[in-house]
């Protein structure tokens, strides 16, 4: 991924700086490291929905100048977020020659936005240019009998246009979770919203939906779930805490960012793991350890 | 509120959200889809494909309803809608007529230091597009 730049995001400089560092040292010990781009800024969070107004774009497309001056050929992003407002403002830009106009004629101070950047999430490039069976041949910790839940939440699938897997059936999260020996736990709610932004001024709305995600994931048996969301991290840890001391049981749900989880498997930076994730992981045998 | 109140004598009502969100209220059906599969129409007085068919009806107190707060436009309706209405961006539009009259309803100044301390910049960044002006 030579031609790739990354595109962080405010989340993976603040509150998922463990989902940048285990993202980083994963891609290191592939031998495709993550290389930033220059000067990037926010890309605006949520994609905008209206259809007359273009100022809300121009943040996306000032990040594909960005990528376009330094001849990336694609922007590559870890968070959801950033990957959905990016991608859905690319497609709605490059669709119609006047919009393009428009946007580039408003941003005179920068050059023209020639309307060539991919846009892609790092599972994609795990998925289509790695390849899960070469992640699988380096995994030197095998997560095996580790029951993993994925959730994919909303943005990585929806709208269909953009997103990276089928909306209504996504296997990629799963495959993910076999390819690192670990099993996929099926539930429910795996791409059913955990409420979002609305965590602001609506938190008992949010915690309802999350507590709804996290009981159908436990009951189905998982002790661990994955996500690529910062948001749906902060709702749903939030909402596990909730959750946890009314749980009649001693069950444990570790929720982690998804490369957190390869990490573990490839024996590299992990960032902060949850305690119940340390334990989890303290008993299983590297393959160094399994050979006499 | 008062502002909005002017939009009863505003006929061109149901024009207006389909110039804003660029759909077309007319190719809804109303099979309800998107209201089975809303994750948040339990909340809503008002539900999802309800409130398409007041759009039809060009009754702009439809406007009044919260459903346009609640959607989170989370798009489970809009994958599965078998006529392609993409219910987010009426949604959208309905906010966008109170937020471009500067009813806002999140107010920034009123959020305590805690929250602005606990709450990640990507919960407030979202948050602030989808509910000020």
């Amino acid at each position: 991924m030579n031609n790739t730049a990354y595109f962080p995001g405010c989340s993976l400089k603040a509150e998922a700086g463990d989902y940048e560092r285990s993202a980083a040292a994963v891609m290191e010990a592939l031998g495709q490291p993550l290389e930033e781009l220059e000067r990037w800024t926010c890309c605006g969070t949520v994609y905008s929905l209206t259809d007359d107004d273009l100022m809300h774009q121009m943040a996306t497309v000032r990040n594909l100048i960005r990528a376009q001056e330094c001849g990336a050929e694609e922007i590559v992003t870890l968070c959801s977020m950033c990957f959905n407002t990016l991608k859905r403002s690319k497609v709605f830009i490059e669709q119609d020659a006047a919009r393009l106009e428009t946007v580039n004629a408003f941003m005179d101070e920068e050059p023209d936005y020639e309307g060539d950047v991919e846009v892609v999430h790092l599972l994609e490039i795990l998925r289509d240019q790695v390849g899960f069976e070469s992640i699988e041949g380096r995994v030197t910790r095998p997560l095996s009998g580790l029951r993993v839940a994925p959730y994919y939440g909303c943005t990585l699938l929806r709208p269909r246009e953009i997103g990276i897997d089928e909306p209504d059936t996504p296997t990629i999260l799963q495959d993910f979770i076999r390819t690192l020996w670990a099993t996929p736990v099926e539930f429910a709610f795996q791409a059913e919203c955990c409420g979002t932004y609305q965590i602001v001024d609506a938190p008992e709305l949010v915690l309802e939906k999350s507590h709804r995600i996290l009981n159908s994931a436990m009951r189905a048996g998982a002790e661990i779930m994955i996500t690529s969301c910062p948001l749906c991290m902060h709702n749903l840890r939030l909402a596990y805490e909730e959750l946890r001391s009314s749980l009649p049981d001693k069950r444990e749900l570790s929720i982690v960012y998804w490369t957190q989880l390869a990490a573990i498997a490839l024996e590299v930076e992990t960032g902060e793991l949850p305690t119940s994730m340390g334990k989890l992981v303290e008993g299983l045998p590297t393959t160094m350890e399994l050979v006499p | 509120m008062s502002a909005l109140m002017e939009l009863e004598h505003f006929a061109g009502f149901r024009e207006r959200v389909e110039m804003l969100s660029g759909e077309n209220v007319f190719a809804c059906y109303q099979c309800g889809m998107c209201t089975a599969g809303c994750s948040f129409a339990d909340e809503m007085d008002v539900l999802p494909h309800q409130v398409i068919r007041q759009l039809q009806l060009n009754n702009w107190k439809v406007l009044e309803s919260n459903a346009k707060w609640i959607c989170a436009s989370c798009l489970n309706c809009q994958t599965r809608c078998p006529k392609g209405v993409d219910l987010s961006k009426l949604m959208e539009a309905m906010r966008q007529i109170y937020l471009r009259q500067q009813l806002d309803q999140v107010e920034i100044t009123q959020l305590s230091a805690d929250q602005i301390r606990c709450l990640p910049q990507i919960a407030l960044v979202a948050s602030f597009r989808k509910k000020t002006g």
